[in-house]
């Protein structure tokens, strides 16, 4: 570790701990937003380990969400908290494992295709096995806990999840990562076990996102299969990730706060629009920032960086300094 | 029982079938993997509901309208906004990526017109629907007249691509589109070609689907979904494929609803596409790469 990243961290710590002081000073709308950030920005952060460098578009967010939910209908009421959470980060990389064995094998398109209807089909699954096997098909959560605990909850998760970006990071998985993302032949042919690696990495952010599914559980105290397994939420992740740029471990925050911001926006004047504003937005994504806010404040510094040695280089300049 | 099965299933693959053909053409084809293609068949859905209830013409008069509509909005979509994605795109994952992300945006922004024009409710209605005794068994005639306009469009389209010269400039971009271009084949021109019969089939598909199912406004994505397992199964770029992995869906789907619970369709296709995935993932009719 050099000072810059002793620096850093000391300065994630600090913020961390500032905002944990949130719940001191208000207790109703800003903890709710403050909860609902946190929990996109750690799930959207978890889904840009995996994506972000080898560019596997994972639709699989709603499913590992769901996931963590479930457990927690299951185990909260007879566990202990602290088990109830390992237990779905568990469940969450073994659907990972699952997921990626049939599939990361083969090319990015089959891995689209099947993390595109996996929530829905654990749905399905789900509510069969609820109305033909066991139990009714909305359950309740009695889990005793307050809004304050499960935003520091969140909290923590996020400073985890970045804590463990960075160390794959710096790590040899990572480097195979990003090697894959660049060129998969190149990385085959270099000895990176391409498949086990991304399986790997999977596995990983599988396990935040149901974490965090599990941790956002008590909030709802009525759960059904159509609110833990919605959907939207994957496609929400993956437009903050974008948006704020996949490639750095910070992109996912940058865009995480406006979008989720507009989206509670629109969503509470025009709840009937939220489908044009994802539809528009993935449009914007695509045309004007395809890496992000994080990727284009790199390349205006790169831009700027260039235009400064090369305007040092010419003569014109060197006549002007000499004078 | 099993008659029912194969004969039910059969019916409905012809109009998952034109679907799944259009998808082949334009992910084989053009390499645009169109995730909005749910969307297409819904809006022509719709387009048959309004054609029949506030216009009184009925769908199969109203696949003349659909269908060159969905081809023309098909080509100006390409033309105008897929077009730049090709041509900044380095290498076909990059192309793969941004096509993806642009169709979500179609996706949800069709969806969202959709909702905000029809509502979320389920529309239906009632066309040639008078009972067929057929080998001992009632089906309804619109499910039959509907097999049958598929089966002839999906002929027409095989004669297209193998009897015309413009067929085989549409099969050679999908085997190599730079091969393509070195025989003085316009490949621009034929993927934007090859785009819009995509999206016309798929209409065309979804107004026969509209004359026996109910449907609404969110529904796209299921059909996507099928249509997406239909193209893997089949081998990405061969209609013949298509057609016949359409059929084993259908026939994996009807079983699946009559022998043990309807609500476990989409657990029938995950199973097949499981299958596919381990065993055979370049497909049924497809060609390993190298």
């Amino acid at each position: 570790m050099n000072t810059r990243e002793i620096l850093i961290m000391a300065a994630s710590g600090l913020l961390l701990a500032g905002l944990a002081c949130l719940p001191l000073a208000d207790e109703g709308f800003w903890l709710t937003l403050g909860i609902s950030l946190a929990g996109y920005v750690a799930m959207s952060t978890a889904w840009a380990l995996f994506s972000g460098p080898t560019s596997y578009v994972s639709l699989a967010t709603a499913a590992f969400f769901g996931t963590g939910a479930y457990v927690v209908v299951n185990l909260g009421e007879t566990a202990p908290w602290p088990a109830v959470l390992v237990v779905a980060a568990v469940c969450g990389a073994l659907l990972a494992l699952l997921a990626g064995m049939a599939t990361l094998r083969l090319s990015g398109v089959h891995f689209v295709i099947f993390t595109f209807g996996l929530a829905e089909l654990i749905r399905q699954l789900v509510t069969w096995y609820q109305t033909n096997i066991g139990g009714a098909v909305g359950q309740y959560v009695f889990v005793d806990i307050s809004s304050a605990q499960i935003y520091w909850q969140l909290l923590a998760l996020c400073g985890l999840v970045f804590l463990a970006g960075w160390a794959i990071n710096r790590s040899r998985l990572g480097l195979a990562l990003r090697v894959i993302g660049d060129d998969e032949t190149v990385a085959a042919h270099s000895g990176i076990n391409t498949a086990r690696v991304k399986l790997l990495l999977f596995c990983i952010s599988g396990a935040f996102i149901a974490v965090v599914g599990a941790v956002l559980a008590p909030r709802w105290t009525y759960i059904e299969p159509s609110i833990a397994f919605n959907s939207m939420i994957s496609f929400q992740v993956v437009i903050m990730a974008l948006l704020g740029g996949s490639r750095r471990l910070w992109g996912p925050l940058v865009g995480v706060i406006p979008f989720t911001v507009l989206y509670e926006l629109i969503s509470g004047h025009f709840p009937n629009h939220t489908h044009l504003l994802l539809g528009t937005a993935f449009l914007l994504i695509v045309y004007f920032l395809p890496q992000g806010v994080a990727g284009r404040i790199e390349q205006l510094r790169l831009r700027r960086t260039h235009r400064e040695t090369h305007a040092a280089r010419s003569p014109a300049t060197l006549g002007e300094t000499a004078r | 029982m099993l008659f029912l099965i194969l004969f039910t299933s059969l019916l409905l693959g012809g109009a998952y079938a034109l679907m799944a053909m259009g998808l082949t053409l334009q992910y084989g084809v053009a390499r645009i993997m169109n995730l909005s293609i749910g969307e297409t068949l819904v809006g022509a859905a719709f387009a048959a509901f309004w054609l029949q209830t506030q216009a009184q013409v009925g769908p199969l008069w109203g696949l003349l309208v659909i269908t060159p509509a969905a081809f023309v909005l098909n080509w100006l979509i390409y033309r105008h906004l897929l077009t730049p994605l090709v041509r900044r795109a380095k290498n076909r994952g990059m192309l793969e990526v941004d096509s993806i992300l642009a169709t979500f945006g179609l996706l949800f922004i069709l969806q969202g017109v959709m909702l905000a024009l029809f509502g979320g409710n389920y529309y239906s209605y009632s066309y040639f629907s008078e009972p067929v005794e057929l080998f001992g068994h009632t089906f309804a005639l619109n499910r039959i007249v509907a097999f049958a306009v598929a089966a002839a469009v999906a002929l027409a389209l095989y004669l297209g691509l193998n009897r015309t010269r413009t067929g085989t400039a549409v099969r050679a971009v999908s085997v190599d589109p730079v091969a393509a271009g070195l025989v003085a084949i316009d490949v621009a021109r034929t993927s934007a070609l090859a785009f819009a019969i995509g999206g016309a089939l798929t209409a065309c598909g979804g107004a026969l689907l509209s004359m026996f199912l109910t449907f609404n406004a969110s529904m796209g994505v299921v059909f996507t979904m099928k249509a997406l397992i239909i193209v893997i199964m089949g081998g990405v770029g061969d209609p013949r494929g298509a057609v016949i992995a359409a059929l084993l869906l259908a026939l994996a789907e009807t079983t699946v609803a009559t022998l043990v619970d309807p609500g476990l369709t989409l657990a029938a296709t995950y199973g097949l596409f499981v299958l596919i995935l381990l065993f055979r993932p370049q497909g049924i009719m497809g060609r390993r790469t190298a």
